[in-house]
This record gives structure tokens, sequence and C-alpha cells, in this order.
């Protein structure tokens, strides 16, 4: 007999008191809970995805589409990147106004290495939420890889609001395709494991600054 | 202090030896504090928390009680999106299948993601053995794994560290395992975070495997999940070739949807956060994104022998929060260490006994490592009723009892020691049965009162150290209740 023929005997074996007429999955399963915290206007949507950014640190920048691309180079000046990674499908126009920044490709045999000597990434999302402060990412042609926004030290994450923007983890879920592979960001890294304090800095990028551009 | 579990004196005298360090008590007391208050205030912002509650407790004993399904179910989705997938009976063949996978690469070295499953099963020891490295990349595993030290926390493993101690141990210990800690390292916080991204990131860039665990693996879907902080999961989980995932049978969630009850209760419970930093998911493999090999270990080494157990199985709900560790007032004081199991605290004393079996001095001491207080059933996030399946798993060390231990139906002798205990209750089943010998005792008792010792005498010696014996009133209540007709004539 395998392992798997053994565990699963055990399982059964274990399992001998539970009737074989019990609750199916869609009734034992209450769910009682709120779909979203609290009732908003999308303008409070927005205002509190913000401020939930703000609050683990991560830099809100708010600005028009006409206005975005000025944003962006300004943000990459300030920082003084040299060398700025695009994925393939950002839209170029996000980076019209950048001078004095080189921007690379990220390339399918793009080393680990390669990536870590990039000063700045550049993206889009899959979706944000208010409640919690996140955004997430699916490997969209605007986001790339997992490994762009993970390696270099300054991410660049500009949402449309209100359009990618949800209230709750419940509806952010519902957006999103599990088939993908899913990065969830909250803020910059972090550590609680000093103390159980947090502490902002340690493998992800240490600098995630937040573009919400749109009319709201 | 040796890196290893084996040999553990039981609870008591390990607490007692923990108690009596200051250092220790001063780091658990200022950590755990911290926490609480936090995560009060984290779970305070949603209002349907009760309800979130009740709905993750629901899907974990539904899933559990139909385990079996949702395994062949879990097994056909990962394999569908181009996992592979392996089933270990115990800690021995997880360990021997890990070992071999990552042979099968040629690689001897492997970073890994902190995980409970592998520090349960002992997988760095069996890889080192076999000439193969596995470097701890979370901040208080490093910690732990520099310090040659033992973890003591869930989630934080290093929780009996203070900054200066990391410090220490970061100037000391890196140049060993790699890039050393800089010059002139302070004990700030940040500068420590920074000292161990610069001593791993050299390690994640050249790494061809990934070892990690899961917080959830979704059944309908193939989907695993890993909840993290540090961003040294997603180095893990994305630039290797090749990544192994070991994974309890009992981490499984039926539908991707139940993702949206733990995102929100896990987060808040165990770090107090709205959310933590990072989550990562993933469904097999991805070409062009991650690595190219997907190998998923599940893992059961005593968890369907814990699901046996009609009372003790609702330890498998657990989601390992830590919750429960931050508000306990005897894990505060005695440290993790002194429960000797990488499960400390209250779902450590009703995990590991039931997981290992009760016959080590340490595992049936463990149900004794409480006061029933109850403060870790009101933070648990799936209602875990830890004191409940505390006082059953007393009852099968003192009384014995049918019990499954790998996957056979065994039957326990009762522990010794405890014979004066089973002595007392016998004696009390009879007294209680028999309301004129009660009467009679109570009186005699109340009479003599001025005569009673103030500790037991032998074999109740132990257990009247470190208690006040009760004291007898000068007149038995049910005496007092006929004179004075329940207090309505005034009497004292």
């Amino acid at each position: 007999m395998n392992s798997r023929e053994r565990i699963l005997g055990r399982v059964r074996r274990a399992l001998a008191d539970v009737p074989g007429d019990e609750a199916s999955y869609e009734r034992a399963v209450a769910r009682d809970y709120l779909r979203e915290h609290g009732e908003r206007t999308v303008e409070q949507t927005v205002d509190l995805l913000a401020e939930n950014l703000a609050d683990y640190r991560a830099i809100v920048h708010r600005c028009t589409a006409d206005d975005l691309a000025a944003t962006v180079a300004g943000i990459l000046s300030a920082r003084g990147t040299r060398t700025v990674l695009v994925p393939p499908g950002l839209d170029p126009g996000w980076l019209a106004a950048v001078e004095g920044a080189e921007r690379v490709a990220d390339r399918a045999e793009s080393t680990p290495h390669e990536l870590d000597g990039v000063d700045s990434v550049v993206t889009g999302c899959a979706v944000a939420i208010a409640e919690t402060g996140t955004i997430v990412l699916d490997g969209g042609p605007d986001q790339g890889r997992r490994r762009v926004t993970l390696v270099p030290d300054h991410h660049i994450c500009v949402v449309r609001v209100p359009e990618q923007v949800v209230s709750s983890v419940p509806q952010a879920l519902e957006r999103l395709d599990p088939v993908r592979p899913l990065t969830w960001i909250s803020g910059p890294s972090a550590t609680s494991d000093i103390e159980l304090d947090r502490v902002e800095g340690v493998h992800g990028p240490r600098t995630l600054e937040v573009v919400l551009v749109g009319e709201v | 202090m040796s890196g290893t579990f084996v040999g553990m004196p039981a609870f008591p005298k390990a607490a007692h030896e923990a108690v009596g360090n200051t250092t220790l008590r001063g780091n658990l007391r200022h950590a755990t504090h911290t926490i609480r208050a936090k995560r009060a205030n984290a779970v305070a912002e949603v209002s349907d928390w009760a309800e979130l509650r009740e709905a993750g407790k629901r899907i974990k004993d539904h899933t559990l009680r139909h385990l079996d399904r949702y395994l062949e179910q879990v097994e056909e989705s990962v394999v569908a999106a181009g996992g592979v997938v392996h089933w270990a009976a115990d800690a021995d063949e997880a360990n021997r299948i890990v070992t071999h996978l990552v042979k099968m690469t040629g690689e001897s070295e492997v970073v890994k993601v902190k995980s409970m499953a592998t520090q349960e099963i002992g997988l760095n020891e069996a890889l080192e053995a076999e000439g193969i490295h596995a470097y701890e990349t979370d901040l208080a595993e490093l910690i732990v794994q520099l310090g040659k030290d033992r973890p003591s926390h869930i989630l934080v493993p290093a929780i009996h560290r203070n900054r200066g101690e990391i410090r220490d141990i970061f100037a000391r210990e890196m140049g060993e395992w790699g890039r050393p800690a800089p010059e002139g390292l302070t004990d700030t916080p940040a500068e420590l975070a920074e000292a161990a991204r610069l001593h791993l990131r050299e390690k994640f860039l050249r790494a061809k495997v990934g070892i990690s665990g899961a917080n959830f693996i979704v059944a309908d879907t193939g989907t695993l999940v890993v909840v993290e902080s540090e961003g040294n999961g997603r180095m893990c989980l994305t630039l290797p070739e090749t990544l192994i995932s070991v994974v309890g049978i009992e981490k499984i969630v039926p539908t991707w949807r139940d993702l949206e009850v733990f995102l929100q209760t896990l987060p808040r419970s165990s770090t107090a956060e709205r959310m933590n930093p990072y989550t990562s998911t993933w469904t097999g493999t991805t070409d062009g994104d991650g690595p190219s090999t997907f190998h998923l270990v599940l893992l059961d080494n005593g968890r369907t022998d814990t699901l046996a157990d009609e009372v003790g199985r609702q330890a498998l709900r657990c989601i390992r929060c830590s919750a429960c560790l931050n508000v306990c007032p005897v894990y505060e004081r005695a440290g993790g260490h002194a429960y000797g199991s990488v499960y400390p605290g209250p779902i450590g004393a009703i995990l590991s006994p039931q997981l290992r079996g009760t016959q080590s001095e340490i595992d049936a001491s463990l149900p004794y490592a409480s006061s029933l207080c109850g403060a870790c059933y009101e933070v648990c996030p799936v209602a875990i009723d830890i004191p409940e399946v505390l006082v059953h798993l007393r009852e099968r060390v003192v009384e014995g009892g049918p019990v499954t231990r790998e996957g056979n139906r065994v039957v326990l002798k009762p522990a010794k020691g405890h014979a004066t205990e089973r002595a007392a209750m016998r004696a009390a089943r009879w007294a209680l049965g028999r309301p004129g010998a009660l009467r009679t005792g109570q009186r005699l008792a109340s009479r003599t009162r001025r005569l009673h010792p103030r500790a037991l005498p032998g074999p109740g010696k132990a257990w009247s150290g470190t208690r006040d014996l009760p004291a007898v009133p000068a007149e038995p209540f049910r005496d007092w209740w006929q004179r004075t007709r329940g207090g309505k004539d005034g009497g004292q």
C-alpha cells in the first residue's frame, strides 16, 4: 500500500462517525459576515484607500490622467533613479516625461542579479482594496512577472481610480483569477520579528509609491 | 541550548527553569503586551468579527469532516495546474521525499520560507545529514538558526530574544554563514532588518531551489497561499527554478471564495494588521513567471490520528495565527521552549500531545500547562475550544483509553504518577453519590478545621507546594442553608 492510500484510508477510518448525509458545503458554511464594512461614496472609498496605504507607509500621490506622466517623472527624478524597469505591456505614455533615467526591459533571460542592479520599477495593478490599503498584482502585461516588483528597491504602482478600487477583501477576490499568480501588497516590506513591533524595510522594495490616477 | 526538542523534560520542570530567567520574562512580557492591545484594535475595526470567526470555524470543520474528498480534489487540481503531488505519512517519509527532490536538481543548498510543517518534521537537520544546506530566510528563523537556538513562538520564533541579543548574534554568527554583519551594527530594529537584507540577498539571487509551507490550499483551484511580511517568502516562491511546498493535510479550504474569511481574520489575529505586507498565491506553474517545477508534499504525521478524536480534532482548524500564545498567562511567563515542541502555547498544549501521542513525559504534561482561564478560546479566529480539549486530554492521560496512533486503534494505559488523583476522584465520586456520608464528612472537617495542616502531606505535597489549601468554613453550606433558610433569617 502506498502512502496516498494509507493516508486516505486513515482519514476515512478517522471520520467513521460522520454521517453520510451531512449538510453540503453550501449549507454547512454560514456566510453572515459583511461584503464590505460601512457605506461609502466612491470618493470616500478612494480616500480610504489613500489613507490606509499611507498608514502602512506607502507614499501616496494623486493626479489626473493628464498629469500622470509628469507625476511619474517627478517621483523618479526626486528619487535620483538612473535605471527604471518597464513591464512589457506598460503604457508608454506613463513614462513619456521621464528624462535622465534609462528604461530597462524585463527580458525572459534577465537574471535576478540584473534586476538587483535596477533602481526602480513602474507597474499598473489588477485591483486595489480600500479597507486594507492593499494593491494586488496579477502578472498582467502592465505588471510583468512577479520578480520585477520584488528585487528592485523602489516600486511605483499606478492605480486607476475609481475603476480599479474595491472596498473589501471579498470584493477583491471576486475580481481576481486564481489561475494567475497573485501578489497582494500592503505597504513596503516589513517585519514584526523584533519584539513584535512593525519595522519597515526587509527584503522586498523598501519604498512603495502608489499613484492614484483619475478624476476622483 | 541545542536545536532539538528531543528528550525535553516535562513542562513543570522546564517552565520552572524558564520562570527564573528574568531577561526571558522581560522579553516575553514586552512582546506579548505590545501585540495584545494592537490585536484588540485590529479586531475592533471589523464589526462582523463574530460572523467571520463562525464562518472560519465552519469552513474548516466542514473540510475536516470530508477531508478524504478534499484531499483527492487538491491532488487533481494541483496536477492539472502542472504541479507534482507527493504523500508523506510521517516526518521521515516527508524528509526522504524532499531530500530526494533536492538531490535530483543537483543543488546542495536551498532557501526556505518560514514553515511550521518543516520545523515539525526536522527537515533542516535531515537535509544537513545529506549534505544539503538549508538557509532560513524569515528574520526570526534566521535569528534562531544563527543562534543555534530553538523556536519559541509560532509567528515570531525568536520572540525570546531582545534587540540587544539579536545584534550580538548577528555580529558574531553572520560571517560564518555568508556575508558578515555590517561594522558597528547597533541594536536599532531598522539596522538589524537591514543587516538581514544584506546577508540574505546573495542567497536569494543565486538560489535554485526554494522550500516553503503554505497557509492555505484551495481545493477547487489547486491554489497555494503564503502570507508573510518581509518579502523573503516572495523571494523563495518566485526566484528559484524548483519550488517544494510541504503542507499539512489540514490546510485545505474548499473554494477560492473561502479565502475572503481567512485573509481578513489571519492578519488581524497574528500581527494585528489590517493586512500583512505580502500575500502570494500560485496555482501550479506559470510559463515565464516563477519556478518551472512545483512539488507539493502532503503531510500527515499524526494529523489523521488527531482527526480520529471527536473532541480533539478541532485543533486541526488552527490557522497558526499565534493569538492564543500572545494572550496566555502561562506562555507569557514560561516562554515557548518549556512546551518542548515547535508548537508552543495553548494550541501547542493540545496539538503536540495529539500529533505525537501522550507517551512521553513532556507530551503527557502538556495538557496541564494551562490554568484553563479560557483567554485562548476568546481570541481564537476559528473558535477552537482549547480548554475543552485540554480537559479531554487530561482525562486521557489519567484514565487511559482507546486512541489512534499511526492509523491504528490502541488502548492507552492510565499514566503513572496520577494514582493519587485517580484515588481522590474515586473517593469524590463515592462521597458525592452518598449525601449522608458527604454531610458527615463535611461536619467532621468543619469541627477539626483548626487541626488542618497548611500543606498536604505525602503525595499531595507537590500540589500544595504552589497553592494555598482552601480554608474549611466553620459550618458546612448545607447546614447553614437549613439553619437560616437560605439567609432569609439573617443568620451569619
